[in-house]
């Protein structure tokens, strides 16, 4: 049943790369919306000068 | 008013993400018949429940919107099933990894439970697009709400059907039969890991619903002050043109 049982290692350190991979570039793409957000603001409040 | 207690939440978050992250190396045995393969398993399986139960959340959320009408219960609903979508794409990601690991294929067509995970998550790839293809925000709150509680209904029943399903080579750990059931230290390895995905749903989603509420002030703040402007048209020019990117 086990076919790749002694290479396993590899199929496990990919599996938690997916997961951290995939938490990175969610955060990755928050950071690029707030960072949009803070320039928004930025341009309101030279206006509002 | 969503970043409220959102840096405890995040410290929470990374303290039993960590600590699930030791016990799954240092702590779980290795499984008899699989080996370190099983390891799989602790990151595979909550993010499964987590993303299957962010549907039904996204579901509850979507019924509050349409009982008060408020548009923040349509962009808690919104934001709950997006993040179950992308939690659901490492759970099915995983998910092959190990098939391919145990069983030698990528993905078995006649497992139920691959198949109906995979009938969920394809179900709910419609959400976004039916959601984004209506303009007026107050029809578009209502249809997506009507989808999100139509498709949150789905989920439960779904799992159900599944279980009664009798050919499956999909193992069922967390049965109460003796033959299925987890070893203590793996069970408790499994709940933490659990708790930390569910932590991190939830940081995640306050994240997400602070950046989508900061935006949408902005956007009103902008809109005032542009009408402001309009109305006092001999105030003091501003300095410097409107340089929205």
């Amino acid at each position: 049943m086990l076919v790749l049982a002694a290479s396993g290692g590899k199929y496990v350190a990919a599996a938690y790369a997916v997961f951290l991979a995939l938490i990175l570039v969610y955060v990755a793409i928050m950071a690029t919306k707030l960072a949009r957000i803070e320039r928004e603001l930025d341009d309101l409040s030279r206006e509002d000068r | 008013m969503y970043g409220r207690g959102l840096r405890a939440l995040s410290i929470a978050t990374a303290v039993v993400l960590t600590g699930a992250a030791v016990m799954v190396f240092f702590y779980a045995p290795k499984e008899a018949d699989q080996g370190i393969i099983q390891k799989i398993f602790y990151v595979h399986v909550p993010l499964a429940i987590v993303a299957l139960c962010g549907f039904v959340a996204g579901g509850l959320l979507a019924i509050k919107q349409l009982r008060t009408g408020e548009t923040k219960w349509d962009m808690r609903s919104y934001v709950a099933i997006h993040l179950s979508l992308v939690f659901a794409v490492g759970a099915l990601i995983t998910g092959s990894i190990w098939a391919k690991a145990s069983w030698g294929h990528w993905w078995v067509w006649d497992e139920p439970v691959l198949v109906s995970f995979l009938i969920v998550f394809l179900l709910y790839c419609c959400y976004q697009p039916l959601r984004f293809s209506i303009e007026d925000p107050e029809k578009q709150a209502r249809y997506a709400s009507v989808f999100a509680i139509a498709a949150g209904a789905f989920v439960p029943i779904n799992f159900m059907a599944v279980r009664l399903a009798t050919a499956h080579i999909h193992p069922r750990v967390l049965s109460k039969t003796t033959d299925g059931s987890l070893p203590t230290e793996m069970l408790i390895t499994f709940l933490v890991s659990l708790l930390g995905v569910a932590l991190l749903f939830a940081t995640l989603w306050k994240v997400e619903l602070t950046a989508k509420n900061a935006s949408m002030k902005l956007k009103r703040l902008r809109r005032r002050l542009e009408a402001a402007e309009h109305a006092a048209p001999s105030g003091p020019p501003s300095p410097e043109p409107v340089g929205a990117p």
